[in-house]
């Protein structure tokens, strides 16, 4: 149309291969025996499950809450019994294993009760909040939450539909284009309502002229200031930056993201979700995957989420020679680690792998500085750069040379006469520099921690040494008050310290005074009041002792110590002896052995 | 000629008062060099090295009574960093300070667990929380895997688990270069 084209730098010409599967319709693919649904769609976020197993549960029923800002909910694709939630390994590299709800279904495809949103009638927070809690993500293969894309904005000048499709292969997008135009418009409409846009340009590459037909006569039938927009078709066009570049001729700078510069982005299967989830109140229980690659039969397929991808393999009917099979394109997709893995909302296409088609890639030669990649970068950077600083892990070097725009679209691998796998040098380099950040925060939380720890132990020390400074200041006091008249009543043999000004000096003299006063209560208490004859018996082993007494002492002159008449005055005299310990113990033993 | 001393002499005046003044006004609080290797260090403050904590020992190797290779928790990355930071040359891990292990949290097994709080006094970034005759457990994100509290735990209900990798915590492997079998 009339609008004024803008080129981005670099990019490829891959081989299209669109043919193999741009013909064929969608079609929904067979209910599995088993739906594997993850919890989590994407590294960020986790839903929060909210059933049990054994749970009959409804097609379109929440099974997982949002939870976080990057989190969506999770709904039950198909009506069916909740058979246990375990780990199970997901569409990622990694091949590690997430929670997930493992769903029998019963086929009846009985839906939960549902009814259209009137997202012009709610205010805007409710709806985002809706369409979170429809499971709606960016279905471009990020799968990031569309809600807080919808909030992060305002002023938003720009919507601009992502149909551009720029990867090998896949097809996805070209059919839900042309089958379902109207729906997608319809999407649009709602999306460019939310955030409130002034346009919506739809950007589709030049290799799909159908596409670009059918979502024209469907843009011309509605009053939205619409433009569905022909970009030439160069790799990677359909990047978020790229595509915006290329629509609107706004450069979006190092760190930033499209909503602060007036665009946002969204892909035209978010569209379709976004008009299934208001006008029909259907959350996000499906997607269309290619399935294409070396197979007699690739297509088209709407695919339930949680669908296990080795339920998909028949349908493509790989042909003989296929060893490996790619998640995603053949430029960022990932060899699966497991067939087992489930379909996610993230997932838009299955290649068959063989040799013919993806030969091994050549060996990695020496970088000969030839400049080809950065030539091809789309991102401005200069790869060879990054690959230095990655490959000899001087990772403060790469980010200088912002490693951390990289798209990781592969065009520099592509282009690389060395065979150099330069994107898997800056996954390498990226993922190592979070896992720093992590420990660094984590070290950090920890010398925090352990400061704090060290700070509360010196003022609890602190605390207890003042309250033990006021409490002894407490007792001088009252012994100021009264200590003079005890002092005067236990006829003063041994005067308090209460001169001293040493609050510890104070506290030995109170409770040496308090010891005095209960040994003179305590003393004669069990040699008073006793009848005579047992007074004449007392008398008589007192006699005994001090007879023992004296033979002892002339045999050793360690048990000096005078035996006195009763037996508690023996253990209060034993702390003062402390000094004469074992043999003055032995003699109090003697004794009491022969009594 | 004495004219040029003059000129000189005044410059010397002008100049040195310059820098005391500067000196005074532009005075760093603390020690840098002990916050820079503080900053390396993993602070795990397990004191393995034989200090009480990350910040002596950091203060230790700043006054130089410590060697660089002590601190097990950092492994061979952390003594390359202290050694480029202080300029010193690399040497491996000092044996009789300890090993480098891959990082592990603490477990608290809690069927066994007589809530006797040792573990709790010991922890040096109170990650264990409890109370006295109460199950105690392990908060493991704050865990450092120093290892303190396996030692006064009466009942030896602790061990430690290497912690697994997650989809948020994989990395991406360093690219292999496939040599070529020879024939």
């Amino acid at each position: 149309m009339s609008a004024r084209l803008f080129s981005f730098h670099g990019g490829v010409k891959p081989e299209h291969h669109k043919n193999e599967s741009a013909g064929s319709p969608i079609r929904p693919a067979p209910l599995p025996t088993r739906l594997i649904v993850p919890l989590r769609h994407n590294t960020r976020a986790v839903a929060v499950c909210r059933v049990e197993p054994g749970q009959t549960v409804l097609k379109g029923e929440r099974i997982g809450d949002a939870e976080g800002v990057l989190g969506t909910a999770v709904h039950a694709p198909a009506s069916g019994t909740v058979v246990e939630i375990r780990e199970h390994p997901m569409a990622h590299p990694s091949g590690l294993a997430t929670t997930c709800v493992v769903i029998e279904p019963d086929g009846e495809e009985r839906w939960v009760p549902h009814q259209p949103y009137d997202h012009l009638a709610s205010d805007r927070q409710s709806t985002l909040n809706y369409l979170r809690d429809s499971g709606i993500v960016g279905m471009g293969g990020a799968a990031f939450p569309s809600h807080v894309k919808l909030g992060a904005g305002s002023g938003i000048e720009t919507l601009v539909l992502n149909g551009a499709e720029c990867e090998p292969w896949i097809t996805c997008d070209d059919r839900l284009m042309r089958e379902r135009a109207v729906t997608i418009i319809d999407g649009a409409i709602i999306l460019f309502e939310l955030i409130g846009a002034r346009r919506i340009l739809v950007g589709i590459e030049d290799n799909k002229p159908e596409a670009i037909a059918a979502m024209r006569a469907a843009a011309a039938d509605c009053k939205a200031p619409i433009e569905v927009v022909a970009v030439p078709t160069r790799y990677p066009a359909g990047g978020e930056k790229q595509l915006i570049r290329v629509l609107t001729g706004i450069e979006i700078p190092h760190g930033k993201l499209g909503g602060e510069y007036g665009v946002q982005c969204f892909n035209v299967g978010t569209a379709h979700a976004v008009h299934r989830a208001i006008r029909h109140g259907e959350p996000l229980l499906s997607r269309v995957v290619t399935l294409t690659g070396n197979a007699a039969q690739p297509g088209n397929y709407e695919v339930l989420i949680g669908t296990p991808i080795a339920d998909l393999l028949p349908l493509m009917q790989p042909k003989p020679g296929t060893d490996r099979y790619l998640l995603g394109g053949p430029m960022m997709g990932f060899a699966l680690p497991d067939l087992s893995v489930p379909i996610v909302k993230g997932s838009n296409c299955i290649i068959a792998a063989s040799q013919a088609l993806f030969p091994e890639p050549e060996p990695e030669l020496a970088c000969i500085r030839c400049g080809e990649c950065a030539r091809a970068c789309p991102a401005d950077l200069q790869p060879f750069e990054l690959y230095w600083y990655s490959r000899s892990r001087n990772f403060g070097k790469a980010q200088e040379y912002h490693l951390f725009d990289c798209i990781e679209c592969g065009c520099c691998a592509f282009v690389c006469p060395s065979h150099i796998p330069l994107v898997d040098y800056y996954r390498f380099a990226k993922t190592e520099i979070w896992a720093r950040e992590r420990e660094n925060t984590a070290a950090s939380q920890a010398r925090d921690r352990f400061e704090f720890r060290n700070y509360r132990i010196e003022r609890e020390k602190a605390e207890k040494a003042a309250r033990l400074a006021a409490k002894a200041a407490e007792t001088k006091a009252k012994l100021a008050k009264t200590g003079e008249p005890v002092a005067i009543e236990k006829g003063g043999d041994d005067k308090p310290a209460v001169s001293s000004d040493d609050p510890k000096k104070a506290l030995i003299a109170a409770a040496l005074a308090r010891a005095k006063q209960q040994k003179a209560e305590v003393e004669a208490r069990n040699t008073t009041d006793l009848p005579p004859e047992t007074a004449a018996e007392i008398a008589e082993i007192d006699a005994r002792r001090k007879s023992l007494d004296l033979s002892s002492k002339a045999t050793s002159t360690a048990s000096s110590t005078p035996n006195q008449a009763s037996p508690p005055s023996v253990e209060s005299k034993l702390p003062q002896a402390n000094d004469a310990a074992d043999s003055t113990g032995t003699a109090v033993h003697v004794n009491e052995e022969r009594k | 000629m004495m004219t040029a001393l003059l000129i000189m002499a005044g410059i010397a005046v002008v100049l040195g008062a310059a820098l005391g003044y500067a000196s005074i006004r532009f005075k760093v609080e603390g020690d840098p060099l002990v916050e820079k290797i503080d900053a390396i260090l993993p602070q795990t403050q397990c004191g393995q090295c034989g200090y009480p904590g990350c910040k002596p020992y950091a203060q230790a190797i700043a006054n130089g009574e410590a060697d660089i290779n002590q601190c097990p928790p950092g492994g061979e990355e952390g003594i390359r960093h202290l050694a480029d930071l202080l300029g010193r040359e690399f040497k491996p891990l000092s044996e009789e300070h300890g090993v480098e292990k891959p990082k592990s949290v603490a477990l608290i097994d809690e069927q066994t667990c007589i809530g006797c709080t040792l573990c709790i006094q010991a922890c040096p970034v109170d990650a264990i929380v409890g109370a006295a005759k109460q199950m105690h457990t392990v908060v493991e994100p704050l865990c450092t895997g120093c290892e303190l509290c396996i030692a006064p735990c009466p009942v030896d209900c602790i061990t430690m688990e290497p912690v697994q990798e997650t989809v948020e915590t994989w990395k991406w492997k360093y690219p292999v270069i496939k040599i070529k079998e020879e024939a």
